[in-house]
Formats: structure tokens, sequence, C-alpha cells
């Protein structure tokens, strides 16, 4: 009897150890500073699916959205100060500013809080980050590049909106990536503000006086734009890399169709919402996960163009769904 | 005259008290030490802006650049005054000059009030720009620990407010000078026939009115802990909001500086009711409005039978 015991004992232990803590009691909020772009609302809405599935599931009992209705920190600040009077147990958050909410954040984590900022990462030591890493996403544009045109060529980069942090992240990650293959120069650089109009306009300004372009690296939104600029110009279509919105895509899917013109294309997805949620909920289980978490990119490419594409509605961008498996996964690799 | 009409004040306490009952119906957590603290804490910058904002329309003008001028401190607070004290408080206190020669300059000139301010808001935020051009800074430690401090009995929060109403009623209220000021607003011709310089007062009422926006900003700095060049846009129109509901008019000289605070805190306290009732964000700016129709209705309906009777 006693061996019998403590061997139920022992086994309810090795499962204790095993298996976390029930989270099932755990209240989630989501902190949004903003909701009056495509990205924005996108983000919003895979939210509110995993949120919706997981309440259903018994994984969590509540995960609420909550979005100011003026995108300011003061606001944000007194929201995430309601949300410790609410009692939640974790707040995932996309800050209005990395420095502002800090105080807000820490009295948040002194009342026991979980605090997990994603996107609009903020700098508070004892909250939880998934950032993205912009000059990988500038890298990996170059490295594509060297893959389809291993002998090289002139490049036109086309930027962001001046003075924005990504902006200059992911133009040095383009840099970077151009300083490690050296077959390829960047012979002109605008401004596109990742904006289709825009980057069409500045294109068209700077071609005629730019030798033959092989391939343009873009920061997303701009793509489409650029393709315009080149065909009005007569000039031969270029490699452009894309950046996940529909229309960008559509065009992809047109042109591969007429000529077998092949390209990627690579955005952070909206569905990031949905990986901190699974982020925050492995913190609320008692997994050990490292503060600073780098968020993978979505990649499409010629054989997932069609199935992204599909799924993408018009004027919206290339989203993803992550699942509890993805955010276990982004957590190892980055301990 | 009723009864409602001779005690100003009571409207904004009766509003206040409640908004305050039913928040904590429901949320019951908010009732307590640090759940007061958490409500209001955020609403001390408010209800030192909402004192500058006053400082303005007690003399029948009105302050468009409050936001800004705020924003502007708190960058300058989590900046040279975290890292070279003695530059910082200069900078502040060339802040505050800069606002009672806007005030002289206002009266001398005839110029608009809200004009000049308008215009000065930009000049404000662009400053900030320039100092703080991304977000960051620090607070000064000392500045975190005054706005965290945790005193006996009540909360930082509450014992700040009334802190704040009790020295600016004696300001305002009870002192000569205080009177003198509303007289500003009041009956202008009678303070020049008495040999009174109106320019020189209105220097002072404006650069009362700085003093309070350099607090304001250093306050949201030791909440927040770090500045941004926007972080207060907002105040502009929450501090005329607040004096308004907390009974004070436009015109006459006929400003409240308790009921400044008090409106100060229905403001902030109503926002935070409205997220506790899950209210969709799309109408919350909406149902804040409509909190205040409400409450200057009452405030009308009062006075008018005040005047009929």
């Amino acid at each position: 009897m006693t061996k019998f015991l403590l061997g139920v004992a022992a086994i309810a232990l090795v499962a204790g150890a095993a298996q976390a803590e029930d989270t099932s009691g755990k209240r989630i909020a989501l902190s949004n500073n903003y909701a009056g772009n495509s990205w924005r609302q996108a983000m919003l809405q895979s939210w509110e699916e995993v949120a919706t599935k997981a309440v259903a599931d018994g994984v969590v009992a509540a995960a609420d959205a909550y979005t100011t209705s003026e995108n300011q920190a003061t606001e944000q600040a007194a929201q995430i100060q309601n949300m410790i009077l609410q009692g939640y147990d974790a707040i995932v958050m996309n800050s209005a500013s990395p420095t502002a909410l800090n105080g807000a954040v820490k009295e948040a984590c002194d009342a026991g809080i979980t605090v997990v900022s994603f996107d609009g990462v903020v700098t508070e030591p004892c909250a939880w980050r998934i950032a993205v890493d912009f000059q990988q996403m500038g890298r990996e544009q170059v490295d594509y590049l060297a893959t389809r045109i291993p002998d090289g060529g002139n490049l036109l980069e086309i930027r962001g909106l001046a003075g924005v942090f990504v902006d200059d992240e992911i133009s040095a990650g383009i840099h970077d990536g151009v300083a490690k293959h050296d077959q390829f120069k960047i012979v002109g650089s605008v401004h596109g503000d990742w904006a289709q109009d825009v980057a069409q306009k500045a294109v068209a300004g700077i071609l005629p006086s730019l030798p033959e372009i092989v391939g343009v690296v873009t920061q997303g939104g701009d793509g489409y734009g650029a393709a315009q600029a080149f065909k009005a110009a007569g000039r031969d279509m270029p490699l452009i890399v894309l950046g996940n919105r529909q229309d960008e895509m559509q065009w992809w899917s047109d042109a591969h169709a007429e000529s077998g013109y092949e390209t990627m294309s690579l955005s952070i997805a909206p569905g990031v919402a949905s990986l901190a949620f699974w982020v925050a909920q492995q913190i609320l289980s008692g997994e050990e996960v490292p503060k600073d978490l780098t968020v993978p990119f979505l990649t499409v490419t010629q054989d997932t163009l069609a199935e992204a594409l599909a799924t993408t509605p018009a004027g919206s961008v290339a989203n993803v769904s992550y699942g509890m498996e993805d955010a276990k996964e982004v957590i190892a690799s980055s301990k | 005259m009723s009864f409602f009409s001779r005690h100003r004040i009571l409207l904004p306490v009766i509003s206040l008290a409640v908004l305050l009952a039913a928040t904590f119906y429901m949320q019951p957590r908010a009732m307590s030490y640090f759940g007061l603290n958490l409500l209001f804490n955020l609403a001390v910058p408010i209800a030192l802006a909402t004192i500058a904002q006053m400082m303005i329309i007690m003399v029948n003008d009105i302050d468009l650049s409050v936001g800004a001028f705020v924003s502007l401190v708190a960058c300058i607070t989590a900046t040279y005054l975290n890292d070279s004290p003695m530059i910082g408080i200069l900078m502040l206190v060339a802040l505050i000059v800069t606002y009672a020669a806007m005030g002289a300059v206002i009266d001398a000139l005839e110029l608009p009030a809200i004009v000049v301010t308008l215009g000065m808001s930009f000049v404000w935020g662009g400053l900030a720009l320039f100092i703080l051009p991304s977000p960051g800074g620090a607070s000064p430690g000392w500045l975190r620990t005054l706005m965290t401090v945790k005193p006996p009995f009540m909360p930082m929060a509450v014992v700040a407010s009334i802190l704040i109403a009790i020295v600016t009623h004696l300001l305002i209220i009870r002192s000569g000078f205080g009177t003198v000021l509303r007289g500003v607003g009041g009956n202008s011709r009678a303070l020049t026939r008495a040999g009174l310089s109106v320019t020189r007062l209105k220097a002072w009422a404006y650069g009362l009115a700085g003093l309070f926006g350099v607090l304001a900003g250093m306050a949201l700095v030791g909440l927040t802990t770090a500045a941004d060049a926007n972080i207060a846009l907002r105040y502009t129109l929450l501090s005329i909001a607040g004096v308004i509901l907390g009974g004070g008019e436009f015109t006459g000289g006929k400003v409240s500086p308790t009921g400044a605070v008090i409106g100060a805190l229905t403001l902030t306290l109503a926002a935070s009711f409205l997220s506790f009732l899950r209210l969709s964000p799309d109408w919350q700016i909406g149902s804040q409005g409509a909190i205040l129709i409400l409450v200057l209705t009452a405030r009308l309906i009062f006075s008018r039978k005040g005047a009929a009777t």
C-alpha cells in the first residue's frame, strides 16, 4: 500500500513537472493604441479569432481587446492602469510610444501582471518584447537576389518614410546585404513612404537618370508602384522584391501567368498579435521565456503565392495566425 | 437665487461623486488605496494643466497651447532637467517668463489670445521635437520618487489634488492679489481707474499659467518616466473642459480653482468608467462628450432657475 501511494506521488510529481500550470482561469487583455489602417484592422481581427477560440477551448478565461479612442500615450497609460484595476493576469500591448508608457507598464509589473509588448514595443525592462528584426528583412532581400542573379548588377532601393526607425533599420540591412554580395551596386535610392502612389511617382522621377536596373529592393507597400513606373517608362521589368500587399501579389500572379515572372515577397504579418497572445499564455503557464523575442516575418514564394493571394482580401495584407506551437518555437529559438 | 447657483461648487462635486459611485459599483477593486491611486494619478498633471488654463480663462482669454506647452516641458524635464539640472531649471524659468511676456504682449497690442496661443502651440511643438526628436529621456529620480510616494491614509493622487485645490484657492479666491487678477476678467476698466496696470496683471496671470503648465509637465514625466514630443497634446481640450465642468465661465473672471481640480478628476474618471463599461472605442469619445453635455445642461438648468426666482 505504501509502495502504491509512493508510486502515485511519484507519478503526480513527474506529471506536475512536465505539465505546465493551468491557465484556464487566467484573463488576458489587449491594449491597442490605433486602429486606423488595414494592417491594424487585420491585427485586431487576428486577435479576435485566436482569443475567441482560446476562450471557447478553455485555454484562458478571457481575452478582451481594448483600443484607445485617440492615438495618445497618456490615454493608453490610463487604459493600462484601468486594466490593472480590472484584475487581468496579463496585458498584451502594441504601444503608442516606446518610452512614454514605461510608468504604467512598471505599475502593472509591480501588481504582478505579465506585460508583453509587440510591434510597438516598450523599453521598460520588466516587460517582454516581441520585436521584428528589420535589418534581417533587408539582408534577406539581397540574399534572395544573389540566388536569382548570381552575376549581380545595379539595384534601385525604395525606402520608407524618412526619419522613422523602421526605415533606417531595413535600409541598414539592405546595405549590409549589398556589402556581403558585392556583385550588386545600389545606383539609386528614393523614398516611397510605404505607399504605392508615392513610390510610383518617386521611381518614375529617378528612372531616366539610371542605368539598367536588375533588381529593386523595397520595404513593403511600394512594389506595385515601382512596377507601374518601370512599365510606363518602357524599361525591362527588373526583379522587384515585394511586401505582401494584395495588389502587389495580384500583379505578381498576373505577370507570372503572362511571362513566368518570379520573385519573393516578405513583410511582418499582422497575426503577430496572435503570437503575442500565445507568448503571454506561455509565460502565465510558468514557462521560462526570455524577455526579448524576435518575430519571424511572413515570406511568400512562388509556391505559396496562389494560397496567400486567395486568403488576402483586396486592399489588405497577407496574414497568418500563429498558434501555441509557433509561440513555443519562437521561445525555444530565442533561448 | 437657488441653492445650486449660490453654491456653484456643489454641481461639480455631485457629478464626481455620482461617477465615482458608479465606478466603484462596476469595479469594486477600485475602492482601495491602490485602486484610487491608479484611477487618479494621471489626473494630477491634467489638474495642474487645468489650473493653468483657468488662469487664462480668468482674464477672459483662452489658451490653445497648453497641450503643446506641457509636452515641451515634459521633453525638457526628461532630458535637460535630468542630465544637467541647472540648465533645465533655467530653461523652465525662461518658459514661464516667456508665458508672462506673451500675456503682456496680448494685452498691450490688443491681440486675440486664441490666435497668439494657437501660433505659439506650433512653436512649443517645434521646440519639443527639437529637444527630443524621438521618444525617450528619463525622469529625474527625485521627481519619480515624488510622484510614486505612498503617503499614509490617502494615496498620492488624492493628496496632490487636495493640495493643488487648497493652494490655488488661497491664491486666487482668498488673497487680495487673486481678487485683483479675477478683476481683470470681471471689470478691467475699474482696475485701470484704480490706477492698476492691466497689462502687468495679465502678465502675472499668464506667468502663473506658465508656472502651472511647467508643474503639469514635470508631474507627467514623474508618472510616465519618459517623454515624447506629442505626449500631452490632448491636454488643451481637456483643460478647457475641466475649467468649465468645474463651474468656471468663459467670461467675467468667474472661476473656481477647486472646481477646476474636480473637473479634471471627473474627466479622467469618465474615461475610465467608459472603459470599465467595455464600450467600443468608437463610441467612447462620443460618450465622453455626452457626459460633458449632461453636466453642463444640468448647470444651465440650475442657473436658469436661479435667475428666474
